[in-house]
């Protein structure tokens, strides 16, 4: 059946920046409340070129250029929210976050439980997240960790175009605040991704590579890495290793990652995110406590380590995770 | 540095009821803030409590103002301006009390008062912020063309952030329907205002700089802020963008809690006591003729409903441990996981 329904779909091939412009497209078009804005994503497409038509298919009201004044377009999304828009948000780089955490992490996050659930926050933020572009460490940061650590915010960071598609799709719909993440040495690579509407679901992880003797956790740009490293362990050392993308760190879809473990008894964390308090962390407190029976061996965790992001080629390369490291890490603990 | 700044005073005589409602709404603030304060001192109310004491004909004369469709948002200092939309006074004493009747169950306490159902938007208490929350409800109210009008009140110490500056921008490029109110009580804490602050008036002297007039209104005088309000909502209804106006006035106590305000000379403090807001309109109204009984009719009748309410906050229990859990999402619930 599957074969079958494969064979029938038809896709097209795209990056993932032009995912992205895909999945704003597909929710403006279906729902009239849908609004975006952010620094210069209107006539020029965005900084990434993810965001190019949109302007031209929706107009101005809909579409809109902003003053660069991070605290005024999260502000002005939160309060279009909570009084009946459902508005997608750019922030440049995820960096620039930290300029207006305040109403991200104080009033977004928190107003709802505040108010004993009289107003709601429907609304996105998009941010582009990662390193591996050598802008250096204002422009490169995962800060993923950040978002995950305030109650209120759903994050989510998808390592491939349809995920971008249908996740994006998801978050627009979903009636709390979401942080997108979108990994910006992702946006030029090209996917397959399926033809009409798309929409996935929040809090669900994915394996994307079966295997026996390891679980390999991975999130947006370190997924493509970690399937290069199971092929590579497949190859040399006969090291049959599942791959997990964990797609969204809250909600947490713990029951597909302690089930994927459990299978293999052993688990890698692959986080771009420095080491201390980083995703990995809260899932391997996770796992010892809920299936410590089923693990074979300590948790492995592999990070960038607590530095910020250096900029020279070598340097950033060094830094962050790479097929290799994931490599070298599990055979060393396998074998 | 000065600016040329419309100073802006009562007009003629106004609508007589609409004038005894405008008294009855500050009688009621000031009451309720009083007991507000007392309960405190019994240590009823915990943590802590911002009180507009001396600030009521701001809060009444732009509430009377509004729509009842408008927005309100609002800075911790913010009783009075959840009081002034309609919200019944038992759920915000009880919420300051930490009640299982409270406004908000419990959950946000005395700086964050909130009544969805009266449009007050909420109380925001990290200083600034909020503004730029006023201006994104404008947005949606201008993209939806429903002729809604978003009003933020923020005090003199707000402008001196970022986010004042960042949404008066936004609203003034995207010409929203937003009409900031500025409650210069020249003081922010305990250092006041005028000492950090490159220009004389910290909102009207910074209007210029979004293309916007200066507006400076007495904020002691509930029809002149009402006629203020009045001409700014309208303007931001008939798609006319925002107004900032700085509303001048004094809090009769301290800055919080249990603040006797001593930072303040005395002689400041006794002129603008002479300048009672409240008292000032009675005389005003006894002055045009309304009889005193009729007054006396209204401040019993606060007081009786302020009673009630004090008794009913008291009289309910604490909130049930279960709110812990409960509506941190729009399914009601708190869960991060599977
Ligand atoms: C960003 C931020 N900084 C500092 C504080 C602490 N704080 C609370 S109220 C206040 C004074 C604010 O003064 P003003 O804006 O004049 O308002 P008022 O209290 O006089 O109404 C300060 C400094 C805060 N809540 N938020
Ligand atoms: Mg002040």
């Amino acid at each position: 059946m599957a074969e079958l329904t494969r064979t029938e779909m038809t896709r097209t091939e795209m990056t993932l920046r032009d995912a992205v412009t895909r999945g704003i497209a597909q929710e403006m078009r279906r729902d009239e409340s849908v609004v975006f804005l952010g620094e210069d994503v209107a006539s020029a497409g965005g900084v990434f070129k993810a965001t190019p038509g949109l302007l031209a298919e929706f107009g101005p009201r809909r579409v809109r250029d902003t003053p660069i004044s991070e605290q005024a377009i999260v502000g002005a999304a939160a309060g279009a929210a909570m009084t009946g828009l459902r508005p997608i948000a750019e922030i440049m780089f995820s960096d620039f976050l930290a300029v207006c955490w305040d109403i991200v992490a104080n009033q977004i996050a928190k107003t709802r439980y505040m108010t004993g659930g009289q107003v709601t926050f429907p609304l996105v933020i998009r941010t582009a997240n990662g390193g591996g572009l050598r802008f250096g460490a204002q422009h490169s940061q995962s800060v993923e960790n950040w978002a995950m650590a305030v109650p209120g915010l759903k994050v989510v960071a998808p390592s491939t175009a349809a995920d971008a598609v249908g996740l994006l799709a998801a978050a627009v719909r979903d009636p709390d605040p979401v942080l997108f993440f979108e990994h910006k040495a992702l946006y030029p690579v090209r996917f397959e991704v399926p033809d009409g509407e798309l929409v996935d679901e929040l809090g669900t992880a994915k394996i994307v590579r079966e295997g026996r003797d390891c679980t390999i956790l991975a999130l947006a740009a370190m997924v493509p890495k970690a399937l290069v490293a199971a092929d590579e362990l497949a190859a040399s050392v006969g090291i049959d290793a599942m791959v997990v993308d964990v797609r969204s760190l809250v909600p947490l879809d713990t029951r597909t990652i302690c089930e994927a473990v459990a299978r293999t008894g052993m688990v890698v964390t692959v986080e771009e995110n420095p080491r201390l308090c980083g995703w990995g962390a809260e899932v391997v407190s996770l796992l010892t406590e809920e299936i410590w029976a089923d693990l074979d061996g300590p948790p492995i965790r592999i990070t960038t380590p607590h530095v910020p992001l250096p900029s020279a080629a070598e340097l950033e390369d060094a830094t962050i995770p790479s097929a290799t490291r994931i490599v070298e890490a599990v055979r060393k603990a396998l074998t | 540095m000065t600016t040329e700044r419309t100073e802006t005073r009562a007009s003629g005589p106004a609508d007589p009821a609409r004038r005894l409602d405008l008294y009855r709404l500050q009688v009621e603030l000031r009451r309720f803030e009083k007991r507000a304060y007392d309960l405190f001192m019994r240590n009823l109310v915990k943590g802590t409590s911002h009180l507009s004491l001396g600030q009521e004909a701001i809060a009444a004369g732009v509430a009377l103002a509004m729509r009842p469709d408008d927005w309100t948002f609002a800075t911790y200092r913010g009783h009075a301006h959840t009081l002034a939309r309609g919200a019944p006074m038992t759920p915000v004493l009880a919420e300051l009390l930490g009640r299982e009747n409270g406004l908000l169950g419990g959950k946000g306490g005395s700086m964050h008062l909130t009544s969805a159902e009266h449009n007050m938007m909420g109380s925001y208490a990290i200083v600034g912020a909020h503004l730029t929350l006023a201006a994104g409800a404008a947005w949606s109210a201008q993209y939806r063309e429903s002729g809604q009008v978003a009003v933020c009140f923020f005090g003199d110490g707000a402008t001196n952030i970022g986010a004042f500056h960042e949404a008066l921008n936004l609203a003034a490029v995207w010409s929203l329907p937003v009409v900031f109110v500025c409650e210069n009580n020249l003081y922010m804490e305990y250092t006041p205002i005028g000492s950090v602050t490159a220009v004389p008036r910290p909102a009207a002297d910074r209007a210029a700089a979004y293309g916007l007039e200066p507006v400076v209104v007495d904020g002691n005088d509930a029809d002149a802020v009402y006629d203020v309000a009045s001409a700014a909502l309208d303007r931001a209804r008939r798609g006319d963008g925002p107004s900032l106006v700085e509303a001048v006035t004094y809090r009769h106590g301290g800055h919080s809690r249990a603040d006797p305000g001593t930072y303040r000379p005395d002689e400041e403090v006794e002129a603008w006591l002479a300048r009672d807001p409240v008292t000032a309109y009675r005389s005003r109204l006894l002055g045009e003729g309304v009889e005193e009984a009729e007054l006396l009719a209204v401040e019993s009748g606060v007081d009786a409903a302020v009673d009630r309410a004090t008794e009913e906050a008291i009289e309910a229990p604490p909130p049930s441990a279960e709110a812990i859990l409960t509506d941190v999402w729009a399914d009601g619930g708190s869960s991060w996981r599977n």
